[in-house]
């Protein structure tokens, strides 16, 4: 019966702590890079000027951005109805397929205008039947959606190896890659779209795909937090007994959650498949649906989270492979593990300092009288 | 043991906050060795967070605690069991596998092999037994144990540890009347015998029952000090609300109509294969609150689960409004809804609310289909918030903020907006399970008048309650329930809660047992 504490301000909990998490990784990182006998601070700086300092970079950035964006959503719409989606790099692989598809399908025939839309839909439904499989097992048979998501991933892989090698491959050629797709029908890259209106800006992969995941932030958040569908999401997520009661059909609203974040997952094929490589090729997904998991906790599971911590892990990236670039000290391996360290502490280890900073925050603010 | 008349337990000047909540104001309270100290008070008054001070639980902020006239630092439960205080539980803390005796041993088991602990256990036992008449089996495995048994195992526990100062949480909450006052009769041994016994209850009829003196919590703040034989419940109920509470509910004779829901053979068995409802056949009419007695887990849960569509009968039908829900043709609670059937779940925590929704989402479960809550696509949120804010004035919601989370809000309140949103729909038929449990006097008497109001407005309410005093002050008819039969139907009039009680206990068996000296 005694009243629970108060909970952490708003400011506390999503603005400072996060901060605190990455400045600690950054902390260890810097520990780490001056046990190797390197300079952390010239380090880091080499980094943020490889993120940020120049055109190229910040387009770099933002491609990366784009990926983090579609597979940390994917995550966040699933963890709202309380299931952990493991499966965004195999959703997003099989995404890759079916644009791969579309393409070499329609390429020949029809303009962009009409490819867009079809690789849009083409992404999502094989994103989303991808996922399908896990949820219907995890709602019909009980079985646990992070086992057969993971176990989901690497089907993904081994089916994509085997199309691309035995039955996708371009004739006449070693590497097992589609063709390149009719150059017309490409999503146009930034520094395209923006000499079309006169500004001039240095090449980089960042392609329109990042408008597009812009838009689905939007709708991730109009869908969880303002229709009906994202109440029951919610609702299932938070209190099962409670949306049971309330008449909602559990097993339909996971199926069809799971199904929309792999959609979402699946749009990683967009900016890779349509906007970059132009061909189908192996393992384009690099990573991109596991590095999700972290953006999408780190962003607290927000859209607007989401962005910021997007752009945080694109930053590493991008940073990280120009700090590789200039000092040959910085192997990749030590950049993944600047990455790791990132990860661990803005996710796995994001609730570490939620207890102390409480009691700290608690000390501080002096007790008001008790509302009688 | 200390001394009958000197004080076992002195607590001064006793201050904690929890954040910016004050739970405990300058608390004193002094209680004489050998006696049986009553506190009452509403939920969230204190009593809890004061009573998890003393047993080591929380620290206090400031103030001081003497044991027997010795000031003692109590920094935590092994402090408090070394000071000789004992504390049982609401919520049992046993080891449901382990024997009776193997749950007594356990904290104190006295070596790296148990046989040396377990023998001197046994006599240990049997003496404890003897002394306070706690007969329990000490073989028998806990699980397998009735609620009654396992609240002396508990006590035993405590007892086994030395405790002279025995702290009891609400001990009665899941008990048959009888088991109550098979209870009381141990803790007035124990009395004999001079240990020192706190009883921490919302029941006025047990601080009238029996103990010696009482002291009234309210708001943080220790209000009163009085000896039971000088005061009155009305005079405790209103020192604990601090104002006149109408402890009868008032209402005239109801006016039954049509039937309205209609049980026939209603069976449900569990996922292990338990006969969870066995053959319940019943009907519900127009303009009556039919109540359903029971200690719990005898069923009645099953029985709201079934009737409100969230399981599916195994045999037997349902007859709501025409449509037969039987185990081929089952009825969602979606469906149930529109058949205008409303249910007030007994767990509001787990079914009622979901504790991070914000309350105007809270307002709409179930009902957010809605065309007055959401459009084609988007919810219409303003319009919810405005019928958040009507519903809050109306039931009287504290604070009456439709943005908070519903977990921020009191037992009492949360139970207001549940009600509110089930109510204010106009059901033909309303199923309310545990109406005011975890909820505060003055919110009781609201609810209560809210269920009789629905009743005289047509509607036929099933009111299932394990508090009896509930039942038989608002029921029309009354059917029992043990081990998922009705085992016996009363009219409200002439129900009283001896009868009532020994049908909850199953009347053959009773008694019996009553007979041969042992209930």
């Amino acid at each position: 019966m005694a009243s629970a504490p108060d909970k952490l301000p708003a400011w506390v909990d999503i603005g400072l702590l996060p901060v605190i998490n990455v400045a600690l990784a950054f902390m260890v990182s810097g520990l780490l890079i001056a046990a190797l006998g390197q300079d952390p601070f010239e380090a880091t700086w080499v980094m943020i000027r490889g993120a940020f300092g120049y055109e190229e970079s910040l387009g770099y950035t933002f491609y990366y951005t784009t990926n983090f964006v579609f597979t940390g959503l994917a995550v966040a719409v699933a963890f709202h109805a309380g299931l952990f989606n493991i499966g965004g790099e195999g959703q997003a692989y099989i995404g890759g397929l079916g644009v791969g598809l579309a393409f070499l399908a329609l390429d020949q025939y029809l303009p962009f205008a009409l490819m867009l839309p079809i690789c849009i839909i083409a992404a999502a439904l094989f994103g989303a039947g991808w996922a399908y499989i896990p949820a219907y097992l995890q709602a019909k048979r009980g079985s646990h959606i992070v086992i057969t998501t993971i176990m989901f991933n690497f089907i993904a892989a081994s089916l994509m190896v085997y199309l691309l090698v035995n039955v996708m491959i371009q004739p006449g050629q070693m590497s097992p890659e589609t063709r390149e797709f009719n150059s017309a029908t490409w999503l146009p890259y930034m520094h395209e779209a923006l000499a079309w209106f006169g500004v001039e800006v240095a090449q980089s992969p960042l392609n329109l795909s990042i408008i597009w995941a812009l838009i689905c932030c939007v709708l991730v958040w109009g869908l969880i937090w303002h229709t009906r569908w994202g109440y029951e999401i919610r609702a299932v997520g938070a209190n099962m007994s409670a949306a049971v009661y309330a008449g909602m059909p559990p097993a339909r609203i996971i199926i069809v959650t799971m199904c929309i974040s792999g959609a979402l997952s699946g749009f990683v094929a967009i900016n890779e498949i349509m906007g970059v490589h132009h061909k189908l090729l192996l393992d384009f997904a690099a990573g991109y649906g596991f590095t999700g998991i972290a953006v999408s906790l780190m962003g607290r599971n927000h859209p607007v989270g989401i962005v910021l911590a997007g752009l945080l892990f694109g930053a590493l990236y991008q940073g990280g492979a120009e700090l590789a670039f200039e000092n040959s000290a910085f192997t990749p391996d030590l950049i993944v593990v600047i990455q790791g360290l990132v990860v661990l502490f803005s996710g796995a280890l994001s609730y570490m300092l939620r207890g102390p900073a409480e009691r700290l925050y608690f000390a501080l603010a002096t007790p008001k009288p008790a509302e009688a | 043991m200390t001394t009958p008349g000197a004080p076992a337990l002195e607590l001064r000047g006793i201050n904690k906050h929890f954040g910016p909540v004050h739970a405990n104001r300058d608390v004193n309270l002094s209680v004489r060795g050998g006696t049986i100290h009553g506190i009452v008070g509403e939920n969230g008054a204190g009593k809890s967070t004061l009573m998890s001070i003393l047993y080591g639980f929380y620290q206090a902020d400031s103030g001081q605690i003497e044991i027997a006239g010795t000031p003692t630092a109590i920094d935590g439960p092994e402090d408090a069991l070394a000071a000789g205080i004992g504390m049982v539980h609401q919520h049992f803390m046993l080891v449901d596998n382990f024997s009776v005796l193997e749950n007594i041993l356990l904290g104190a088991e006295g070596g790296a092999l148990l046989a040396g602990g377990l023998a001197a256990a046994r006599a240990e036992v049997t003496r404890l037994e003897a002394e306070y008449g706690l007969e329990v089996d000490p073989d028998a495995v806990v699980g397998e144990l009735a609620v009654g048994l396992r609240q002396r195992v508990e006590l035993l526990k405590a007892l086994y540890r030395g405790a002279n100062i025995l702290i009891l949480d609400e001990p009665t909450g899941v008990l048959t009347p009888q088991e109550a006052d098979r209870l009381f009769e141990i803790l007035r041994a124990m009395r004999a015998q001079g240990v020192t016994v706190i009883l921490i209850t919302h029941k006025l009829q047990e601080i009238m029952a029996i103990t010696d003196n009482v002291s009234v919590m309210r708001a943080g703040e220790m209000v009163a000090h009085r000896e039971t034989a000088q005061t009155t419940r009305e005079e405790l109920a209103e020192l604990m609300v601090g104002r006149q509470v109408l402890l009868r509910v008032e209402k005239t004779a109801a006016q039954p109509g049509d039937v309205v829901l209609a049980a026939d053979g209603l069976t449900r068995i569990d996922d292990a294969g338990v006969m969870r409802l066995d053959h319940v056949s019943f009907q519900l009419r127009a303009g009556e609150i039919v109540g359903v007695a029971g200690v719990t887990g005898n069923g009645q849960s099953e029985l709201l689960a079934v009737l409100s569509g969230i399981q599916a009968p195994d045999d037997g039908r349902l007859t709501v409004h025409g449509r037969v829900v039987d185990a081929d043709h089952p009825c969602d609670p979606a469906e149930m809804r529109q058949l205008n059937l409303a249910h007030v779940p007994e767990d509001r925590q787990r079914m009622g609310l979901i504790s991070p929704f914000a309350a105007w989402e809270t307002t709409i479960l179930g009902y957010h289909h809605d065309p007055a809550y959401t459009g084609t696509v988007l919810l219409k949120t303003d319009a919810i918030i405005a019928d958040t804010d009507g519903k809050m004035s109306r039931f009287d919601v504290r604070p009456p903020n439709p943005q908070l989370a519903s977990d921020s809000f009191s037992g009492g309140n949360q139970q207001k907006l549940v009600l509110a949103r089930e109510i204010e729909r106009q059901p033909e038929i309303l199923l309310v399970g545990q109406p005011t449990r975890g909820v505060d006097i003055g919110a009781i008497e609201f609810i209560h008048r809210q269920l009789i109001q629905m009743r005289d407005g047509g509607c036929g309410v099933l009111l299932v309650s394990v508090e009896l005093e509930e039942i038989l002050s608002l029921s029309d008819r009354i059917l029992v329930m043990f081990e998922g039969r009705i085992v016996g139907e009363v009219d409200g009039a002439d129900a009283d809660a001896r009868t009532i009680g020994l049908m909850m206990a199953n009347a053959h068996e009773t008694a019996a047992e009553t007979k041969a000296g042992v209930v």
